[in-house]
């Protein structure tokens, strides 16, 4: 980080009350688990967790929807957003590599909110600026912007008795503003589990009763991003920094469905070269043999080759053995492909997988 | 933190209890705690010759791998298969049920330089600050 300087959330103190475990994470000092991160993995398969998401950045974007249609640089329309719905996708550089991975949220006629990464939030902003058309006006709300995930099953039905029925009506993926005990909220139906769930905007100054009053039921309980991880790598969901970044493409991510190539974007022409040329290297997930996790950073070897390395690397608490993500050469990466995963501490024999590793979440329900 | 009377400790986070020619060897509850969930652990095999700080074992939480090292040397002539079953036995019971290894130790002056336990909670005490 250029800067050393830790930000910190509005719920610091409520999460030292907790006795979290804290640590920096995209140059926040953010809570990493507070009872232990497979008890808070398994509590959110099985009822609702509630998570400090306030490291994440939202910009709001203002632009007649004709000038939006030729905003250059989303990998998927803005302007094809209905008003109520949310849409992820990509920003990319020249050569095609992932600037960051967002969520567009279609919130008005003429009004859109981009909820992007922590680590990236700077440099998504200048890119923006940048590269937008002058049409379009663009304002970080971060700083007042405070962001609550609730993610299980029952997330439903705690929230309902704060936002009343229609929270029933919300589809994946679309978002509504709420009043939550007296505070104006949106809330999406999205998340990075896999389970129900719900992501809440909400003033910064608000935050801390907000948190405290969803709390109060006993069916929620706090959760930090250690299980944040196991959760979204059991779903084979990337993490920005470490899966994806500027050296790799949403075709070799494997995110092509997220890529419109019928609107023009910075990056496309790169990406329809790599499509034509076919892809050297593409990301895939491994389940380990045995309950011993492969680890960010070790190789991947296929008929004694060195063919990749591992990008997520961790045990599944869901699925009792150690799972990971990795890019792998062309031709080593088909569904079932032994592999071995090596260190200087172990050499681990891993399957390649289909996605998502974890099946029964309820996402969706 | 937990740190029994009666044990010997390693800086590397370790516990001997030494009983005659024989000494059990585990990981101490602050290694337990600041590693999380336990979700992997790998024994060497009985019988093994084992040198003093050479890596004996292997433990996995759910964010990170680290080695457990030998605070003596000898034979190792029992591993707990137990933990490897159910390697949340290390957290719950890092110094009863939790145990390693025990090893047949070659030579007992090599005790010296293992910490007392008031020499580990200084020690401890030390890296907290």
């Amino acid at each position: 980080m250029k800067n050393t300087q830790l930000k910190y959330t509005p719920l610091l103190s409520i999460h030292k009350d907790l006795s979290a475990r804290l640590g920096p994470f995209g140059g926040w000092m953010m809570p990493i688990q507070y009872r232990g991160i497979i008890a808070e993995h398994n509590w959110t398969r099985q009822s609702a967790s509630l998570f400090d998401i306030c490291h994440m950045g939202e910009f709001l974007l203002r632009a007649r929807a004709e000038d939006i249609s030729k905003d250059g640089v989303f990998t998927s329309s803005l302007s094809s957003i209905p008003v109520g719905s949310c849409r992820y996708g990509f920003i990319l550089n020249e050569a095609g590599g992932i600037v960051d991975d967002l969520v567009a949220y279609r919130m008005g006629e003429d009004e859109w909110m981009f909820v992007v990464n922590a680590a990236t939030k700077d440099k998504d902003l200048a890119y923006l600026r940048l590269n937008l058309p002058s049409s379009v006006v663009i304002e970080d709300i971060s700083d007042k912007t405070a962001k609550l995930d609730i993610q299980g099953p029952l997330s439903a039905v705690v929230l309902k008795a704060f936002a009343g029925e229609r929270i029933d009506a919300l589809g994946y993926y679309r978002h509504g503003r709420f009043e939550l005990t007296g505070q104006d909220t949106v809330i999406s139906r999205t998340g990075y589990t896999g389970e129900l769930g719900f992501e809440i905007y909400v003033d910064r100054r608000l935050a801390a009763q907000l948190w405290q009053v969803i709390l109060a039921d006993e069916r929620v309980r706090p959760a930090g991003l250690g299980a944040r991880d196991t959760l979204r790598l059991e779903m084979c969901y990337p993490l920005y920094g470490q899966d994806i970044d500027e050296t790799v493409t949403p075709l070799e991510a494997g995110f092509e469905r997220f890529v419109d190539l019928k609107k023009d974007f910075l990056g496309k022409p790169a990406l329809l070269r790599q499509r034509c040329d076919g892809l050297r290297k593409r990301l895939a997930v491994f389940v380990s043999e045995t309950r011993q996790s492969p680890r960010h950073g070790d190789r991947i070897y296929a008929e004694g080759k060195d063919v990749g390395f591992v990008t997520s690397g961790s045990f599944a608490p869901s699925l009792g053995i150690g799972i990971g993500m990795g890019y792998v050469e062309n031709g080593y990466d088909w569904i079932g492909a032994r592999v071995l995963i090596k260190n200087e501490r172990s050499k681990l024999p891993a399957k390649i997988s289909d996605r998502p590793l974890y099946m029964k979440g309820t996402l969706r329900k | 933190m937990n740190i029994p009377e009666g044990l010997f400790y390693t800086k590397e986070h370790e516990w001997v209890r030494i009983e005659s020619d024989m000494a059990t060897v585990g990981i101490t509850d602050h290694a337990q705690s600041s590693l999380g969930d336990i979700t992997f652990v790998q024994l060497p095999a009985a019988g093994a010759d084992i040198q003093r700080s050479s890596a004996i074992a292997t433990v996995e939480s759910v964010k990170a791998a680290s080695d457990v090292y030998a605070p003596l040397s000898g034979e190792v002539v029992r591993v707990n298969e137990d933990i490897v079953v159910n390697p949340e036995i290390v957290n719950q019971s890092p110094y009863e049920k939790g145990w390693f290894v025990v090893m047949k130790v070659k030579g007992l002056f090599e005790k010296q330089g293992l910490l007392a336990p008031h020499e580990y909670k200084k020690y401890l005490d030390e890296l907290s600050e």
